[in-house]
């Protein structure tokens, strides 16, 4: 969250609460709550990803409900399903629309390496083509370890270095 | 990729020829999918639009191509249970009850009363469970989220049901070769039965929410026509051929694993439009709860495997661990698999998604030499040339609902 | 309708080139590739098998004649019954059998599968390209001197391949898939370790 320090907070009755913090943590925060997934919903896996979003897992309580199948509206690329060969061009060219920041999460056994299909036309794991940030393994995983999944990103958004990079780029 | 068209295109001919001169247009095309969120998996169609018409629709198919017909081809019988969960990943059990049963005709093996009684029950779930997802994306895609999270929910207390039974949400790999995985737990079939209970009146709920929906209707009725001719040049089965009036339902007309015991009627339509479709899915659902109470009331005992398949199915876990002729007999189950004669045999069971048929050609050994996978879906779609053409692009999304496929299968 | 054993047995009378096909469960027919179309035509009309449920292929390995075989399965939905119609391939290397499209608009589908898998030709078939691989692609997967991980193939998108330098490789199989060969006597030639499949991307294939 934000690391507020608070004896540098300055309560002004004119400008109101004021709160000094890194830009890093608030840049972090803010992305870390409100991560827009792009669901590459590929196959059994998306059934799952359908799961999350329904009422018993509910991934609007992490701020993720809005699947937008845009990529240039989205941050997060969730690869759920079987990566074959015919489709790896299309994810990532789909990769290749969204814009900065983007994290791409694997969910499953075949988006992670190729699964149970170790044939002629599955891609061994999408990290092949594009960079992954979390993988998941289940076949398919449940609904509870996509969502602490989405937890790790978070940890590991959390982690970056956002003001740096957003101030040389 | 193709992208020439080189269809018939007799309708836009003709109204291109008729318009003066001054109104000639030019045709934009189109292309929806792969990644699309009413293409209900990865479809991908190349439409030919005159304005908001769609002129020739040609669908690319394939992208989720896994090579399950390879793999089965290097497989035991009992090692591919997995690939045939993930075909038709809405009703994994319905999948596995038809390849089992299928590659049980190679042997000519009968199961036991209680290893059919089993199968239909869990069968029967598969499809509620995979027609609530059916509706639920339906409703999605023309617009009501609704019925979308209503059907989750009775979704999530049907998983809780597999789960309970074969350990896993959706993916069950529940039958082998033979008979089952295992023996249903102490109380199970109460509980279903009492999902039965509770789940009808939340269905009519359900579909009260879309049937006398005037937007629903108007997105529906008279939309995606499929005439009882076409339907059967196309191959189509289950709810989109009973949808046009065809009332062949294989449960009743070629009956499996003890359908015939069970009371319960065939939904078929009139027209053969969209709304058809959706009533006759919603109406497949009734008539599943009442399959199941029956088969719940009937439930038999007895072994729910075939006892004496020796070199078919394995023996008790307690025998393998303590005995050494059941111990070897399982080791040569589990390395070469179940040994089959030689021959060939084709069976299809009535699905959620419609007749999905296994052709099973044995060299006799535990490992088939092909094993055609007839999918349901991929018939299913390929009458969207015929189908989409005059109709608009929001219509387009309609039709795809409607005919209710998944790539999973279509695709294998 | 008429019970399929009539339709087998009326079916000889009319054509003689068919002959009895060995099946487990429903009657079943060889007819030599050339009449396929004519024989399903007449078993659509007099024996109401109106609906074509699937159109595939058998590979009978390299070494066997007739190589491939292309398999139908009809249905009929009054009478609710199956029937197989078989067609060997009269060529091994080029094999080619009329289309059925003309009599069922389904078959279109079917027949661009058993091309693209098999490589089999359908002579009149109006649009005959590969449907589940993507166009570019050389190889016919379900042949049997094609492995199941598959071959080294350049994928189609150009821009993609040159950002990624990504190639469909052969699947790595580490020793799987763990399937015994029967009748073995010594145990360490019947397991998958002492056939071709024993290696993963750590490790290369042994001699």
């Amino acid at each position: 969250m934000v690391t507020a320090n608070t004896e540098l907070a300055y309560n002004s009755k004119i400008e109101g609460e004021v709160i000094v913090s890194r830009a890093d943590a608030v840049i972090n925060w803010i992305r870390t709550s409100s991560i827009w997934p792009m669901p590459m919903g590929l196959a059994c896996c998306a059934i799952e990803l359908m799961g999350v979003a329904a009422s018993r897992f509910d991934i609007a309580r992490f701020g993720a409900e809005v699947m937008r199948f845009s990529p240039r509206q989205s941050d997060c690329m969730i690869v759920a399903g079987t990566v074959t060969y015919k489709m790896a061009t299309a994810v990532r060219r789909i990769y290749d629309q969204m814009a900065e920041p983007k994290w791409v999460i694997a969910m499953g056994a075949c988006a992670s390496s190729g699964g149970m299909y170790r044939s002629y036309a599955v891609l061994q794991g999408v990290d092949r083509i594009v960079p992954v940030d979390v993988y998941i393994s289940g076949c398919p995983p449940r609904p509870e370890a996509l969502l602490d999944a989405l937890i790790k990103l978070q940890t590991k958004i959390k982690r970056e270095p956002s003001a740096k990079r957003l101030l040389s780029a | 990729m193709a992208t020439d068209f080189s269809f018939p295109d007799a309708g836009a001919k003709a109204a291109a020829a008729a318009a003066p001169a001054e109104f000639q247009t030019e045709k934009m095309s189109l292309s929806m999918g792969p990644s699309h969120p009413s293409t209900h998996g990865v479809l991908r169609i190349q439409m030919e639009l005159d304005g908001e018409i769609v002129t020739k629709a040609d669908p690319v198919v394939g992208y989720l191509h896994r090579g399950d017909e390879k793999i089965a081809e290097n497989m035991t019988y009992n090692q591919f249970v997995p690939y045939t969960d993930r075909l038709d990943y809405l009703a994994p059990l319905a999948n596995n009850m038809a390849y089992a049963i299928a590659v049980e005709r190679l042997a000519k093996l009968e199961v036991p009363p209680r290893c059919q009684a089993i199968r239909v029950i869990t069968a029967e779930m598969a499809r509620i469970s995979a027609h609530l997802l059916g509706l639920g994306a339906y409703g999605i895609d023309v617009g009501a989220w609704t019925v979308f999270l209503y059907t989750f929910t009775e979704r999530e207390k049907l998983y809780k049901l597999f789960e309970e039974l074969t350990g896993a949400r959706f993916t069950t790999s529940y039958t082998r070769i033979g008979g089952v995985a295992r023996d249903v737990p102490e109380g199970w079939t109460g509980r279903v039965d009492a999902f039965c209970d509770q789940f009808l009146p939340i269905l009519e709920m359900i579909l009260n929410l879309l049937t006398r929906n005037k937007i629903f209707m108007d997105r529906t009725v008279d939309v995606g026509v499929i005439s009882k001719e076409d339907a059967i040049a196309y191959g189509l089965t289950g709810p989109n051929l009973r949808g046009s009036g065809v009332p062949l339902d294989l449960r009743k007309d070629k009956p499996y694993s003890g359908y015939d015991q069970y009371e319960f009627d065939v939904a078929v339509g009139s027209k053969g439009d969209c709304y058809d479709r959706y009533l006759v899915r919603g109406e497949e659902m009734r008539q599943s709860v009442r399959i199941i109470k029956q088969a719940i009331a009937k439930f038999p005992g007895g072994p729910w495997y075939a006892t004496d398949a020796k070199r078919i199915f394995a023996p008790p876990k307690d025998k393998i661990l303590t005995s050494m002729e059941e111990l070897i007999q399982n080791f040569m189950l589990v390395t070469e698999g179940p040994q089959m004669p030689a021959g060939e045999v084709y069976f299809e069971a009535e699905n959620p998604k419609g007749a999905l048929g296994f052709y099973v050609v044995s060299k006799g050994g535990g490992v088939p030499w092909r094993l055609k996978i007839r999918a349901p879906s991929f018939c299913n779609l390929s009458i969207l040339p015929k189908v989409c053409v005059g109709a608009m692009v929001s219509d387009v999304v309609s039709i795809l609902g409607s005919l209710d496929f998944v790539m999973g299968e279509c695709d294998r | 309708m008429s019970a399929p054993a009539d339709a087998t047995t009326a079916l000889k009378a009319r054509f003689p080139q068919v002959t009895d096909r060995a099946s487990l469960d429903h009657p079943a027919v060889n007819v030599p590739a050339a009449d396929v179309p004519a024989v399903l035509k007449y078993l659509r009309e007099e024996f109401a098998f109106d609906l074509l449920a699937d159109v595939t292929a058998i590979d009978w390995a390299e070494g066997v004649s007739p190589r491939f075989t292309v398999v139908y399965h009809l249905l009929s939905t009054t009478g609710h019954a199956y029937l197989r119609v078989a067609a060997n391939c009269a060529s091994d290397a080029a094999p080619e059998v009329p289309s059925v499209v003309d009599l069922w608009a389904g078959a279109n589908w079917h027949e661009r599968e058993v091309y693209d898998m098999f490589g089999i030709k359908f002579a009149g078939h109006p649009d005959l390209r590969r449907i589940l691989m993507w166009d570019e692609y050389p190889h016919f997967p379900l042949r049997k001197e094609f492995p199941l991980a598959g071959i080294e193939t350049p994928l189609p998108d150009p821009a993609v391949v040159a950002e990624t330098g990504a190639k469909a490789i052969p699947a790595p199989m580490m020793g799987g898939p763990f399937v015994a060969a029967p009748g073995e006597i010594n145990l360490t030639e019947a397991e998958p370790r002492a056939k071709d499949e024993s290696w993963n991307e750590r490790r290369s294939k042994p001699e």
